[in-house]
């Protein structure tokens, strides 16, 4: 069976032009007149929405139809209305909350988008590219069709999440890009190569840990000296953004340079032996933090980067995780476009199979967890629109299936789970807060 | 037998509660029962039975093949007789017993029979089951005379496909005005003006006094003038929750068995779902009968959920009365609660109706005929109390346009 398609809708880049719904109508009824379209462009002055058929996964209108007149085809995902069973009750239009079956009065009954037998005609006409076809297999073939920056080989652990955010992040980047890699995981498993030769078929240095962002915030303004465009992106640790690089990475976003850092957060610092670090969370076995006699794990919280680094106003600030692809895609989007303006930054969490103890196939699941529980937060953040929740903070899965998964969490007392719980839920009402605007999102304004 | 889901009944709560059970646990037995002898069907579908637009055999809302692939034993054509609380075992009508560990109860309703004088003496219809709607379509032809008591839902469609067979019709309605449980006095005269111009006479605010054998004919007399002659008679004055079987169960039953926010009864180890059920209204905590199919569907879905142990369920947030009715190939539409809030733009004439009711800038109620807007999307306004205040002119002047742009950014 196939993934399921979709058409796809981005508000932002629609500019009202409605040519979908012109060539819907004249598809699906030979008039040209837009009361006749499946698709339903809705403009106001804050700009254009979208009323269409989801094909949803659970689709009410199917549930609601007493004659069996609407059902899903397993096949391809749509939901195929048969005109010879409906008896034009309209319940099916009270089960969809997304106006996607509508009456239409001139065809006699409730009229939906097909997607045109896997082609739509509204994409098709859609110039500014608001509205995509698409499938989730074509995102990642979108992204396999892209170079690989690195070169196969690379030494990182076995089920290494770090690896994974660097291929994939410097494939959707491109490649006019020039690279810094301070100490750590990445230069670590050969990204900055050996004996004269790097792993990366990007221009890549090896700043220190202490000055990774301003030696790039320096390069980048060598190449625009030069009159030359060109992506400047770290690929720092947790360790060498929030502690020691810190000082550097403050003073570049401060000042607005026009570049990526990205943060990949494995919580401590793995490559050098799994010592803590400011990121590592409270409770966390590390090889400094040691579980025994007098020790059990570390005894102070985590450092909030990602809100740290949002109140420096930062043009472009957002969290992701490797269990959501899609979402760290558009972001990284969105990052490098802010980084032609000013400082964006970007905070990948990256579950460590060796330094959080636990098996390597599960890696991904362990990201998924992080995220289900709200221990991460999926959000971003611009100075005109504060910060925007991705994924939504409610139904949380309780923190216990993410404790439990982790080796690194295997002595914990309950009180040390209560503060776990307790740091949690102040860490989620802080973002709460700041999506709902009830507290500012940016300093000194 | 044993089995670990009991589903008593086979109509939209029951079969959304098979489909959540499936969601969580794939393999546990299930068995569904129902009284009649028929696959799963809709008695939402059985007004296009009569008229013979949906015939019998294609009204099934699933077949044989998919209960086995969903792996339900499915038992038709016997009725739950009584339920055993602490045996955990409910017994039906063809003598079986079923031991359970978690049972559903989607028995839905049955005619409401007026203690009208006479009435057990002669023949009537009523139109809850597939073979009434079966024997209501055979009797079409032969209609000349018929009289209809009710003005609901289910006596204006069957008014209108007798009067489309031909017959001569009249429907006799207590209360003042047609369809009163969705639609105001001025809604309701449109679809009134819409059956008179048929040739349906509507005597309204009367009430039959009694009913007796005229030869072959039914004899209706009325608080107002003339007894009136039927060759078909049909009761149609509502529905009662079925719930006789609970009789000494310890299952708290009020008008329909009392529901908590989770559909559990008051027994642990029993739900009970759709129009049997008595769960929470919207508007305030009374706990109401709203037996219409997306409460139905919904009630299922949370039932089947929490019977499963499936740890996303949301509770029920109330029921909004809410309804379509399609006449002569018009459309109202109903949603929400007429009088929880003030009218803020209502107009009517002879074709066209719409209504907005709201309270604190949220919507409470929308109505319309020939009027387009999406009922769904409104439905979900109101149940998220969104609030309205700084679009309320716009969504007063074009209610569709604003409620599709609300959406489109709320809950996209």
């Amino acid at each position: 069976m196939a993934a399921y398609n979709t058409i796809a809708f981005k508000p932002e880049l629609c500019n009202g032009c409605n040519a979908c719904m012109t060539a819907c109508a004249t598809v699906k009824t030979g008039s040209p007149d837009h009361v006749n379209s499946r698709i339903q462009i809705v403009a106001d002055e804050a700009g254009f929405e979208l009323a269409m058929c989801r094909q949803c996964g659970d689709p009410k209108c199917v549930s609601n139809c007493p004659a069996a007149a609407l059902a899903k085809d397993g096949g391809n995902g749509v939901i195929e209305w048969d005109g010879a069973k409906c008896v034009n009750c309209l319940l099916c239009t009270v089960g969809c909350a997304f106006g996607g079956i509508v009456y239409n009065a001139a065809a006699g009954h409730v009229v939906k988008c097909d997607a045109c037998g896997g082609d739509p005609a509204c994409v098709k006409v859609c110039e500014p590219g608001a509205l995509k076809y698409l499938t989730t297999a074509n995102i990642y073939r979108e992204v396999g069709d892209l170079e690989d920056l690195f070169v196969p080989g690379l030494s990182g652990c076995q089920g290494c999440n770090t690896e994974l955010i660097m291929r994939h992040a410097m494939r959707r980047i491109g490649p006019d890009t020039v690279l810094a890699t301070p100490p750590g995981c990445i230069p670590g498993m050969g990204s900055v190569g050996y004996n004269g030769m790097t792993g990366t078929k990007v221009p890549v240095f090896h700043p220190l840990l202490t000055n990774t962002a301003s030696m790039l915030a320096g390069v980048k303004r060598h190449y625009k000296r030069q009159g030359r465009e060109v992506n400047a992106v770290a690929l720092a640790g947790d360790g060498g953004a929030s502690d020691v690089g810190f000082q550097s990475l403050s003073g570049a976003a401060e000042r607005g340079e026009q570049i990526l850092f990205i943060c990949v957060d494995n919580e401590g610092y793995m490559n050098t032996g799994m010592q803590r670090s400011s990121c590592t969370p409270f409770g966390a076995w590390t090889s400094t933090t040691p579980v025994g006699e007098r020790g059990s794990g570390k005894t102070q919280d985590a450092k909030n980067m990602p809100v740290i680094m949002m109140m420096h106003n930062c043009e472009y600030v957002a969290t992701a995780s490797t269990a959501f692809m899609e979402d760290l895609y558009v972001k990284l989007d969105k990052a490098i476009d802010a980084s032609k303006r000013g400082f964006a930054y970007l905070h990948i969490y990256s579950p460590c199979t060796t330094g959080w103890r636990f098996p390597s196939q599960e890696n991904i699941e362990v990201a998924r967890k992080a995220v289900e529980t709200n221990f991460v937060m999926l959000w971003e953040f611009d100075p005109r629109d504060g910060l925007r929740l991705t994924r939504s903070l409610d139904n949380p899965q309780p923190i216990a299936e993410y404790l439990k998964a982790l080796g690194k969490y295997r002595h914990l007392e309950p009180e040390q789970v209560d503060r776990i719980e307790t740091t949690l839920q102040k860490n989620v009402e802080l973002i709460r807060d700041l999506a709902e605007g009830r507290r500012p999102a940016m300093a000194g304004r | 037998m044993e089995t670990r889901y009991l589903i008593v009944g086979a109509s939209h709560a029951a079969l959304s509660a098979l489909q959540a059970i499936r969601m969580q646990d794939a393999e546990g037995s299930i068995t569904m029962v129902t009284r009649d002898d028929a696959l799963p069907y809709s008695p939402t579908v059985l007004p296009y039975v009569v008229s013979g637009r949906s015939h019998p055999s294609r009204v099934a809302l699933q077949g044989d093949s998919w209960l086995a692939e969903n792996k339900v034993d499915f038992i038709r054509g016997a009725a739950v007789t009584s339920v055993d609380a602490a045996a955990r075992r409910a017994s039906f009508s063809n003598g079986k017993q079923i031991g359970f560990e978690k049972l559903l109860l989607a028995t839905g309703a049955a005619p409401a029979l007026p203690p009208i004088p006479g009435l057990k003496d002669v023949k009537f219809h009523v139109l809850r089951s597939l073979d009434d709607a079966i024997g209501l379509h055979a009797a079409l032809p032969r209609t000349k005379q018929a009289v209809v008591l009710g003005a609901g839902l289910v006596g204006m469609h069957a008014a209108e496909n007798l009067a489309k067979a031909g017959a001569q019709v009249t429907v006799v309605e207590m209360q003042s005005r047609v369809l009163a449980a969705y639609f105001d006095a001025d809604a309701a005269a449109i679809i009134e003006t819409a059956f008179a111009a048929k040739g349906v006479k509507l005597m309204l605010g009367a009430k039959v006094t009694q009913v007796s054998p005229a030869g072959e004919a039914v004899r209706v007399g009325t608080d107002k003038g003339a007894a009136l002659d039927a060759d078909l008679l049909l009761v149609a004055t509502g529905v009662t929750p079925v719930t006789g079987y609970l009789a000494g169960s310890g299952v708290a039953v009020d008008r329909g068995v009392l529901v908590d926010d989770a559909m559990r009864t008051s027994v642990e180890h029993i739900w009970a779902a759709g129009d049997v059920a008595q769960a929470k209204g919207f508007y305030d905590e009374a706990k109401i009968l709203n037996g219409i199919l997306p409460s139905a569907v919904e009630q299922g879905r949370i039932a089947g959920m929490a019977m499963s142990g499936d740890a996303a369920l949301k509770p029920w947030p109330g029921g909004v009365p809410l309804n379509t009715y399609t006449f002569f190939g018009q459309q109202a539409v109903s949603v929400g609660s007429q009088d929880a809030g003030e009218v803020v733009r209502k107009e009517a004439d002879a074709k066209h109706y719409l209504k907005i009711v709201m309270r604190d800038n949220r919507l409470t109620g929308i109505f319309g005929i020939n009027a387009p807007f999406d009922p769904g999307v409104m439905w979900e306004l109101i149940l998220r109390r969104v609030d309205l205040s700084s679009v309320r002119e716009a969504f007063i002047a074009e209610p569709q346009k604003t409620a599709r742009a609300i959406m489109s950014r709320t809950w996209r």
